[in-house]
């Protein structure tokens, strides 16, 4: 038990980078997913099939793949990534792919007669996206991209493949240093619960605040946004 | 007598509508339909549509469910495309602009935001915006669009609030007033971009009935109180009756009838229209 | 960087070999996670706060978690307790674990979809609560999830790389072996890539029929 207990840090430590990677990602996969999401649903035709490949490439291979292929594969093409870089960007622009899909879903749950009185108070297509619909696909789209955000977290235990010293890639090395396995895997475990509840906690306090205008009782449409919310939650990343 | 009429009028309107009207557009036309073509698919919404709207008139258009009344709003808000003819508002293209040899293009997005600064809508289904406070519906389209300082836009806001009588409902989300108070919300957001031309599109059909006669005195003062041009698509008669100068009956895409409501509603010429009215007010 | 044709076909066949034991894999713990999906659903329909209660408290855990980990549970700390798992069981069953919790949720929202008024008239006819699961509810309920319990196959299809992380032999798994015997990653990753799109796009495709003729109906 002092053996597992003294490799408590090292688990820590690995935390640390895992809750890195996580929010790296995060980053990027929002900064994919806003305007991919949006892009998808453009009046363009070349643009819609653009953001969709991207889409469709990201969400049709697997992570790891993506991972592999930038690890591995780009530094014959002479492209040296370092595996912090790699794997920010392999989670990121995986996770984007679906963050966008959510993204879409929620702007399209917006009825258009929100667009149209945009449109009859003369906004720009910029205002109508920026002051109309966005703020209220917000509030639909927040809790899958809460449950997007666990599914990160969780596939950020990938990049201890490609040698990253995240939570997993700890355990194993303590593991082979001092065994006690059951004991180290379950506080492995244990430490990504916390981590997700987290995230998990801190996504509903996000959704009270967005959805304050919500709180109102006459609201029909919110049966629908929360019925949307549940279709999309807990894909699979 | 009914039969005779009926075997006379039968395809009269319809013809005399058809032909194009030679006149040149006179200087004080609003807006201005000519051999306006719209269909959605199979169906054609509007045939040969030709319209004028004198400054200052309040028009009611009338007729069945579905015969494309609505469309003539849509497409004056530039939420439907017509598919051919011209619409002019305050004597310029709406849909077209000319080009350096004066030939009619099709309008850039430039030229329709320019456009819509002359018009304002009202919607069937109020389209507040849930997530602004009744004032912020008011304000931010008068800070954003017009430019306009935050307190100049919350002094108007409050003004207009209160000539629709809800001065006190200001900071209330939209979900939480009544349908007639939203519409009426609705109508103090439109009159607050100071429109020339307002359109209103069944403005009390989704209302429960009681919420009904709010929303209609609020107009009915508003019509007789200003000089803007108003286009209403309603089914309400009395309404129309009370507060248009011209009542247009439509069906089938085409206009049946029009004259003052005195003359369509006592002795309607087409035997459409009457059909009309009888399944309106025995309902 | 250059592509080698001689390379991709010399590693071709084992990697077709290890698709198969990919699909296997896939195919098993995808009926798997079926089962336990609904069994899950049913458990927290239990009368029962204490079953309610621990079933959501286990499927939280076990979505809370990567399947990485879980994967080395499983195979690494089992042992110590007398219990041996062919890699291929397993990833079998973990996968089957993991996404039966997802699939749970699936089940959840048909059962829902089953109109109250279903439930009165089955009570009215007096029939006992396992008929009214069996003869009323579920034949509703789970006909209206299959295309979504069908995104969860392909999801699962996209996972199986990670059963690699335990050494079954499966398609990434092979991919890394040539690999580092030969020290070229192009042609195996790239191939593992392709694989991957041509199982994981004729599956949506077939989701994307199956859906269009339950919704007809």
């Amino acid at each position: 038990m002092d053996a597992v207990l003294n490799g408590l840090p090292h688990l820590f430590r690995g935390a640390q980078v895992t809750v890195e990677i996580t929010i790296l990602a995060a980053i990027l996969g929002a900064a994919m997913a806003f305007p991919m999401g949006v892009l998808r649903l453009s009046k363009r035709r070349l643009v819609r099939t653009l953001a969709g490949a991207y889409v469709e490439f990201f969400r049709g291979t697997s992570a790891l793949v993506q991972l592999f292929w930038l690890f591995f594969v780009l530094p014959l093409a002479g492209i040296k990534l370092d595996p912090m870089t790699a794997g920010v960007l392999a989670l990121g622009l995986n996770i984007g792919a679906y963050g966008a899909e959510v993204v879409r879903g929620a702007v399209q749950s917006v009825p258009h007669g929100q667009v149209e009185a945009a449109i009859a108070l003369n906004m720009t297509e910029m205002q109508r996206m920026r002051r109309v619909v966005i703020p209220q696909a917000l509030v639909a789209m927040l809790p899958p991209l809460g449950n997007l955000a666990i599914e990160l977290l969780k596939l950020t235990s990938l990049v201890s493949l490609i040698t990253l010293h995240d939570i997993t890639f700890n355990a194993q090395t303590l593991r082979e240093s001092v065994g006690h396995t059951t004991e180290i895997f379950a506080a492995v475990l244990l430490m990504y619960f916390v981590l997700a509840s987290a995230i998990s906690v801190g996504m509903r306090a996000l959704e009270r605040r967005v959805g304050r205008w919500r709180e109102a009782p006459l609201d029909r449409s919110r049966a629908a946004l929360r019925q949307l919310a549940d279709t999309m939650g807990g894909v699979p990343a | 007598m009914t039969i005779l009429k009926t075997t006379t009028l039968q395809s009269d309107p319809v013809e005399r509508q058809a032909v194009p009207d030679p006149t040149p557009m006179k200087a004080s036309d609003m807006v201005r339909f000519r051999q306006v073509n719209k269909r959605f698919g199979e169906t054609v919404v509007l045939r040969d549509l030709d319209l004028d709207v004198a400054p200052a008139e309040k028009v009611a258009v009338i007729g069945p469910s579905g015969s494309g009344k609505t469309t003539i709003l849509r497409l004056l808000m530039t939420l439907e495309q017509p598919d051919s003819g011209t619409i002019e508002v305050d004597g310029e293209h709406l849909w077209h602009k000319a080009n350096k040899r004066g030939e009619l293009i099709p309008a850039d997005e430039k030229h329709l935001r320019t456009m819509r600064t002359h018009l304002g809508m009202v919607f069937q289904h109020f389209n507040l915006f849930p997530h602004m406070s009744v004032l912020r519906n008011i304000i931010e389209p008068l800070v954003r669009v017009r430019g306009m300082s935050r307190e100049e836009a919350a002094t108007r806001g409050r003004t207009l609030l209160d000539m629709v009588g809800l001065a006190e409902k200001e900071c209330a989300y939209p979900g939480r007033l009544s349908g007639g108070q939203q519409q009426r919300v609705a109508i103090a957001r439109a009159l607050a971009m100071e429109p020339k031309v307002m359109l209103f599109d069944e403005v009390t059909s989704a209302l429960d009935p009681e919420l009904v006669g709010e929303v209609l005195s609020v107009l009915r003062e508003l019509a007789q109180q200003t000089d803007m041009t108003m286009i209403f698509v309603t089914h309400e008669m009395r309404f129309a009756r009370e507060v248009a100068d011209r009542v247009v009956m439509f069906d089938q895409g085409q206009i049946v009838e029009q004259g003052p409501p005195c003359e369509i509603f006592k002795d309607p010429t087409s035997p459409r229209t009457r059909a009309f009215l009888k399944a309106v007010l025995e309902h | 960087m250059s592509w080698s044709w001689e390379f991709t076909w010399e590693i071709l066949p084992e990697l077709a070999k290890a698709a198969l034991v990919t699909i296997e894999a896939t195919l098993l713990g995808s009926v798997l996670a079926m089962v336990i999906g609904l069994v899950v659903a049913l458990l927290r329909r239990s009368h029962s706060r204490l079953v309610r209660g621990a079933t959501i408290a286990v499927t939280e855990f076990i979505r809370r978690t990567p399947l990485l980990v879980q994967l080395y549970f499983v195979f690494f700390a089992l042992p110590a307790y007398g219990v041996t798992l062919s890699p291929l069981v397993a990833g079998v069953l973990t996968l089957g674990f993991h996404y039966g919790t997802y699939t749970a949720e699936v089940y959840r929202a048909g059962i829902d979809s089953v109109p109250r008024g279903q439930w009165e008239a089955a009570k009215a006819l007096n029939l006992p609560r396992r008929r009214i699961w069996s003869m009323v509810v579920l034949p509703q309920a789970i006909p209206a999830v299959i295309p979504a319990l069908g995104n969860y196959v392909i999801g699962m299809f996209k996972e199986t790389p990670l059963l690699s992380g335990i050494a079954v032999i499966e398609l990434l798994n092979q991919a890394k072996l040539i690999s580092s015997e030969t020290y070229i990653f192009l042609e195996p990753i790239t191939l593992v890539g392709v694989f991957f799109l041509l199982l994981s796009y004729p599956s949506a495709i077939l989701i994307r029929r199956a859906e269009a003729r339950i919704s007809r109906r």
